[in-house]
């Protein structure tokens, strides 16, 4: 049993005629109803949704109040390595861009690390590309293990590992996980990803359940808006939320909202998504599963960084760099993908505060998993 | 379609009966017959489970009831997993109805032997549908050792207080991965209605009925209760109140394009 089982369930033209055909009448049910049912989901995804966008966005600002009080968590990624065998036709690290490559030595990290630790972080996301000589699970155990003294949280938003992977992440102190299906629809996958390990779309979509099964406690996934269309990717990406946060019940769900953004290669979004239907979809998934996290990263623009701030979501990053040792050495390397929010991390608090929020640094203590070995 | 379905087993009914304290063998057995039920649950204490002349087992028709035993009266663990055995040894089928009771007065459930009976039971084959507190921890617990339903109370029962666990039970079932049965207090049609209004997948009742004045009018009532509980859930409730809208929309960046 894994969530294979449960979206099949959900065949994709059902689920986007669904939507598509939902009533105001189904939407105000929805608003009034006091837990969401996945029909209840798809409602609030619906065009007919967006007429209510603002009491729908009055319950989600309220719902997470109630939940997380006035409180911002702050993190920010750290990119280990871009080497990558894997061809995603969207991302600037694909294997076929002729770009300078990087692998940080572990003095390296330490070094990105003490920079992002005098920034005022204690939540840190490590990232690499899925390059099984440069960069396997013993690189990324010996990197935790060096900055783990720095930092009270460690998230990996790595390639997908068997569940012996996941248990030795928490064994060397890893508490998070972030992995995005990028997009819930297998023909599409296939076409986006020509080659390479990433190819098993099975092997992604049941990586969180090997996850869950290994005690991380805390998943995180998230369609990349903009390949797939976006009534049936948000829809999936409750679906999916939800059943972690029944099966896995002792990790904390979390949903990020990632929207293509310009990288090398040049791709461009296969499907527009707006930023009513980014509204739409962190409303819905607030309403969904009140105690998600909701991340929201520096992909988007400060002006709606700010304006979303208040409607659900829970983490921001800030400072981030997409490129390995970019805090060390700016500019050197080539990105991921371009940010757009370049505000500092100490200018982020300080708007973070002036918005009527507290800036959370740390949130999280690398004791509570010694404690249980 | 709206199918009912417990261990990959169709269930005609989302009403279940308890079989004590009826004024007769006969009463009960009319009152079953009037229910509409599928699962019929009988105190392993009350029956003399083995044998072909059980007065009340003998009113109770198996090609028509699923018989599920329960095991009330067990005070731990080691009680219960015993009855349950012995249910099986007189070839009932694998289904029972976890019950651990050491309090005597309220009846209320033991949530640790629960747990370590239903673990011990599931991995010797057993359909196991243990009756709760209505404790969400508790609940994932359990379906974390693998029951086939969980079994929360509304109140403690005999009472016929209706749900006054509402809160909880909302959370388990919110959360659940097994159909959810509210057991015990409810009193009135209009409870049963309630919990499945909330989504309930189904309810169990007993002393409503046997202590009404007519029980198989009450079990037709209860039934008709539990069928509109349950379309009203499907259906969607309308809502009860409008939200006043704040003066300070938190939207209007999607208007003001600059």
């Amino acid at each position: 049993m894994s969530f294979v089982d449960t979206i099949a369930h959900y065949p994709a033209q059902r689920v986007r005629d669904q939507i598509l055909s939902c009533s105001e009448l189904q939407v105000e049910q929805a608003l009034a109803s006091e837990r969401l049912s996945l029909s209840d989901l798809q409602a609030l995804l619906s065009p007919a949704a967006q007429a209510y966008i603002e009491p729908i966005a009055q319950r989600s600002h309220r719902l997470t109040q109630q939940r997380f009080g006035n409180n911002i968590y702050l993190y920010t990624p750290m990119y280990l390595s871009n080497e990558c065998s894997n061809g995603c036709k969207y991302c600037g690290f694909n294997a076929s861009n002729k770009i300078p490559r990087a692998t940080l030595s572990v003095d390296e990290i330490e070094r990105e690390a003490r920079i992002i630790h005098d920034y005022g972080f204690r939540h840190i996301l490590l990232l690499t590309g899925e390059a099984q000589k440069l960069a396997d699970n013993r690189y990324l155990v010996a990197a935790i293990e060096r900055i783990k003294p720095l930092f009270s949280s460690i998230s990996i938003e790595v390639y997908p590992m068997d569940t012996d992977g996941y248990r030795q992440m928490v064994a060397a102190g890893v508490d998070g996980l972030t992995l995005y299906q990028e997009t819930y629809d297998p023909v599409l996958y296939e076409q986006l990803h020509p080659y390479g390990k990433k190819r098993d779309y099975h092997y992604r979509l049941e990586a969180p359940d090997r996850a869950g099964q290994a005690g991380l406690r805390r998943i995180g996934i998230g369609a990349l808006l903009g390949l797939g269309d976006f009534a049936t990717e948000a829809f999936y990406t409750g679906l999916h939320a939800h059943y972690l946060a029944r099966h896995y019940w002792r990790s904390q769900v979390s949903i990020s909202f990632p929207r293509i953004r310009p990288a090398d290669g040049g791709f461009a979004p296969l499907h527009e998504i707006s930023d009513m239907e980014l509204t739409q979809m962190i409303c819905a998934m607030r309403l969904l599963i009140p105690d998600a996290g909701l991340f929201l990263s520096t992909r988007e623009g400060s002006r709606l960084r700010d304006a979303l701030m208040p409607l659900g979501i829970t983490h921001m990053s800030a400072g981030s760099c997409t490129a390995p040792g970019g805090h060390a050495a700016k500019g050197e390397h080539t990105e991921q993908f371009a940010i757009d929010d370049d505000r500092t991390p100490e200018a982020m608090s300080r708007i973070i505060r002036a918005n009527g929020f507290e800036a959370v640094w740390k949130d999280w203590d690398t004791e509570f998993l010694n404690a249980s070995h | 379609m709206d199918q009912f379905i417990i261990a990959g087993r169709p269930i005609r009914s989302r009403l279940m009966v308890g079989t004590g304290k009826f004024s007769s063998n006969a009463a009960m057995a009319a009152t079953l017959e009037a229910s509409g039920s599928e699962i019929v649950t009988v105190a392993l204490r009350r029956v003399d489970i083995g044998s072909p002349e059980d007065d009340l087992l003998n009113h109770i028709d198996r090609s028509k009831y699923l018989l599920l035993p329960n095991t009330s009266g067990a005070r731990d663990a080691e009680e219960a997993i015993r009855l349950a055995r012995l249910a099986r040894a007189a070839g009932c089928e694998p289904w029972v109805k976890l019950e651990v009771t050491p309090d005597p007065y309220y009846l209320l459930p033991d949530p640790i032997e629960t747990l370590k009976a239903a673990q011990v039971l599931v991995k010797e084959g057993f359909t196991v549908l243990p009756y709760i507190n209505a404790d969400p921890v508790l609940a994932k617990h359990l379906q974390e050792a693998g029951v086939a339903t969980v079994m929360p109370l509304g109140a403690p029962i005999g009472t016929n207080k209706g749900i006054r666990t509402r809160d909880n039970i909302a959370i388990i079932i919110e959360q659940a991965i097994v159909p959810v049965v509210v057991d015990a207090g409810l009193g009135a049609p209009s409870h049963a209605a309630e919990a499945m209004e909330m989504g309930a997948d189904a309810v169990l009742v007993n002393t409503a009925l046997a202590v009404s004045g007519n029980p198989p009018q009450m079990a037709a009532a209860f039934a008709k209760a539990v069928e509109a509980g349950r379309e009203a859930y499907l259906a969607g409730l309308g809502k009860q109140q409008k939200q006043a809208e704040a003066s300070s929309p938190l939207t209007g960046f999607l208007r003001n394009e600059s």
